[in-house]
């Protein structure tokens, strides 16, 4: 039975992983914030990719920086904001409650096959 | 670090900040003050001196499982301050009033704390600051005659009092923050004004460092502790961490107070600061008020914290 499932499971990948080649789009991402991390801490992307962060925690947290837009109001327990990163660059931000919260968004140019426009 | 070096007993203060996980209170630092916890004599001299009470982190609209009944334990709070013996002069109010700056979390702490029929000096927590505003709420109900973002002083029985925010503008990778507008305007009101004067500071963020992992601490409470280090008797209380804390540094006695919402976790013994969650008949042991007793010619305060439920 295991075994069966997990031939459909890399069957359906198989599917899947040319759809993501020749996807225009970079793939969404999503960061946890869990026990006042956000996690994964440090996440590398290419250019075009939106990140959602998802607040996990029974308290408030927020995303913020300096970068314009970067900027979340506060979210309750569940619920989440988005950015979508279309400038290569290091993009650092904190929890605007608790700014002990730190991590960032490490964004890689595009690759020709799969850049947007 | 923020504060002073002052030798072998800053050793020994940071010794006890690193027991403190395990357990071991401030009063291993020495010189906490004697009546803490002993209820008979601090009553004997709330009958001679001057009382005020202070709650914290109320949260009003909290509705997890670390207590689902926020507004419950709040009544049960403000009950039992209406029985303080010796006629409480009126509370401070440490900050978190709302668990999300709402209106109706604010109308909530409201109808429960007017119960006390009390003047209710407020500073705010980051969590009453939320609004789409950023705190237009908070300065509309409670900033009435306050600078910046909600910051004053006042003067009572003698007592100087100052209310400082330190959840406003805070720095990636910082801790609380008060800020050169702020440390400006402290310096100045306390400018020309007796070292004999005893001065309570009120804060939400501990102005002392408590666990830097946690953000438990104000990056800037160093400079604002430089300008009270003249004074023969100074008390900081402080809320945020939602249990008690205390220590003494030279003529300043530190405090903090516990939530009237929920538990959270001693420095370092959990994953993260969240909500503790406890059994069900320990919760109302974790909760509780603080009562401060100002008497003449007593330098330290007496601090009477006492729980929900002994």
């Amino acid at each position: 039975m295991i075994r069966t499932s997990l031939l459909l499971r890399w069957a359906a990948i198989a599917v899947v992983m040319p759809l993501l080649v020749v996807s225009a789009k970079a793939e969404d991402v999503t960061v946890k914030i869990d026990n006042f991390v956000f996690s994964p801490q440090t996440l590398t992307i290419k250019a075009g990719t939106k990140v959602t962060w998802v607040n996990d925690d029974d308290i408030p947290h927020t995303v913020a920086s300096t970068t314009q837009g970067l900027r979340s109001k506060a979210l309750d327990t569940g619920d989440s904001f988005s950015f979508t990163f279309t400038t290569p660059g290091t993009y650092k931000y904190f929890c605007g409650l608790h700014p002990h919260m730190t991590g960032s968004i490490v964004v890689e140019g595009a690759t020709s096959s799969n850049a947007p426009q | 670090m923020t504060l002073q070096d002052d030798g072998p007993s800053r050793r020994k203060v940071l010794e006890c900040m690193t027991w403190a996980g395990t357990g071991v209170l401030w009063t291993v630092a020495g010189g906490v003050p004697a009546s803490l916890g002993l209820i008979d004599e601090a009553v004997a001299q709330q009958a001679k001196g001057f009382t005020f009470l202070q709650i914290s982190d109320s949260h009003m609209g909290f509705d997890k499982p670390a207590n689902p009944n926020v507004k419950s334990t709040l009544e049960e709070a403000i009950a039992r301050v209406k029985a303080v013996p010796g006629n409480p002069a009126f509370m401070i109010h440490t900050g978190d009033i709302s668990h999300l700056s709402k209106p109706s979390e604010f109308d909530d702490a409201d109808k429960i704390i007017s119960q006390a029929k009390l003047d209710v000096h407020y500073v705010p927590g980051e969590h009453d600051l939320i609004d789409e505003d950023r705190g237009k709420l908070y300065r509309e109900r409670y900033g009435r005659g306050t600078k910046g973002d909600g910051y004053y002083s006042f003067d009572a029985n003698g007592v100087h009092f100052v209310g400082l925010v330190n959840v406003v503008d805070l720095k990636g990778g910082g801790l609380g923050n008060l800020g050169a507008d702020q440390l400006a305007w402290l310096e100045s009101d306390l400018r020309g004004r007796s070292a004999s004067q005893p001065v309570v500071v009120f804060a939400h963020i501990p102005l002392w460092t408590v666990y830097p992992e946690w953000g438990w601490g104000t990056d800037d409470g160093g400079q604002a502790l430089g300008y009270l280090k003249r004074f023969g008797s100074v008390t900081v209380l402080n809320g945020h961490i939602h249990q008690v804390m205390q220590k003494v540094e030279g003529n300043v006695t530190f405090h903090t107070a516990r939530s009237t919402a929920f538990p959270q976790p001693a420095p370092g013994t959990a994953p993260s600061p969240g909500p503790m969650k406890v059994a069900d008949d320990k919760l109302r042991t974790l909760l509780g008020t603080a009562d401060i007793t100002f008497k003449q010619n007593e330098q330290r305060l007496a601090i009477v914290d006492t729980p929900l439920k002994a």
